[in-house]
């Protein structure tokens, strides 16, 4: 019984994350300018780690908490140096 | 001791991080994190500005409170525009002049702004001391601002100044 | 790991998931909807604030209870991207700012030219 409610509402969650992951794609996609599109990989990124937190949750395992970590990690990084790029030209100055 | 351990409240916090990490306090990850956590705080010594001088607690902890009760509100806030099909948000900027001086303070201040929905630092001027802040839901530019004042960069200013 | 899954573990879990995963979806779709980019920049908050909060939350919460031993690992994630989360949209806002300044420069210098 309880494990279904749990099973349920983690699909739902799932889904819901699902249809953030398409927004961020569409808004990716459509633009219209740079920042728009590096602002919705950020929030893909932030998506992306929550969604590996809720499997973790539905596989009953921590493993995926390091991956979660590193694309945390990973998108931080990523968009500073994007960001950094808008701004000069150059990521490396 | 202080040429060692420059910074001991960030050699501490990094090693509390460590250890949260590793999931375990054995005495092994106890030696191990404090010797990443030391080297660490070393190496900050050299990027860090200045050091960081807390001044009430009772404060940090209100801040803290305050804070959390405000990303509440405004995720509401924003959750219930979003879902009103109709809703025309009427977004505007902010250029509002800050007494907070202190770097620590104004970093803590444009996190805690960004982080809640509704509203985001968007840029410092440290020659005029004045910051442009974007509100989504702008109603009252002098509530927003006198709101700011009062909530937050006063208990910053106890904290860091 | 304990055999049998407790009732409350169940609902708190889910209800932090459900409620997490809905302010995220609000946030993202927030992106889709805002007409500009200044508007568009508090649409991700939402996710790395409550609704990311409030999944971390439940994945400490559920592996505390099922591993019976402390599991806050999730805290590191959090605090990691509340902080950081303002500093890249700090970073995107003000190369907005620069290159809006920049094509207005141009404009008016099309403009006053012809």
């Amino acid at each position: 019984m309880s494990q279904m409610i749990l099973d349920w509402s983690l699909l739902a969650a799932q889904l819901m994350l699902g249809v953030c992951m398409l927004a961020t794609l569409y808004r990716m996609v459509r633009g219209p300018r740079a920042q728009d599109r590096i602002l919705a990989l950020d929030a893909l990124y932030v998506v992306g780690l929550l969604l590996l937190v809720t499997l973790g949750i539905r596989t009953g395992s921590t493993i995926y908490f390091e991956l979660a970590m590193l694309i945390g990690l990973l998108g931080f990084v990523g968009t500073v140096a994007l960001a950094k790029f808008l701004m000069r030209g150059e990521v490396i100055e | 001791m202080k040429r060692l351990l420059p910074y001991p409240v960030l050699a501490a916090l990094l090693l509390l991080m460590w250890l949260v990490l590793q999931q375990s306090i054995g005495l092994g990850q106890i030696l191990l994190g404090g010797a990443v956590a030391v080297a660490a705080a070393l190496a900050a010594s050299a990027i860090l500005p200045g050091r960081v001088r807390f001044r009430g607690l009772t404060s940090l902890l209100q801040l803290v409170a305050v804070a959390g009760i405000d990303i509440i509100r405004s995720n509401i806030a924003v959750l219930l525009i979003l879902i009103n099909p109709r809703a025309e948000p009427s977004a505007g900027f902010i250029k509002m002049e800050l007494q907070l001086t202190n770097q620590f303070g104004l970093a803590v201040l444009a996190c805690l702004l960004t982080a809640t929905p509704g509203s985001a630092w968007l840029e410092y001027d440290g020659e005029h001391n004045t910051v442009l802040i974007h509100v989504l839901d702008l109603a009252d530019k002098d509530e927003w601002i006198a709101t700011v004042r009062h909530r937050y960069e006063r208990l910053l200013l106890e904290i860091f100044q | 790991m304990i055999d049998e899954l407790p009732l409350w573990l169940a609902i708190l879990v889910s209800v932090c998931v459900v409620v997490g995963a809905g302010l995220t979806m609000a946030g993202c779709l927030g992106l889709v909807r805002f007409p500009d980019f200044y508007r568009r920049i508090h649409a991700p908050t939402m996710g790395t604030s409550m609704g990311g909060g409030l999944i971390l939350l439940a994945s400490a919460i559920f592996f505390t209870v099922t591993e019976q031993r402390l599991v806050i690992h999730e805290l590191v994630i959090f605090l990691f991207v509340t902080v950081t989360t303002p500093v890249t949209l700090m970073l995107l806002a003000r190369a907005t700012l620069f290159r809006d300044r920049i094509e207005e420069a141009r404009e008016t210098e099309d403009g006053s030219r012809q």
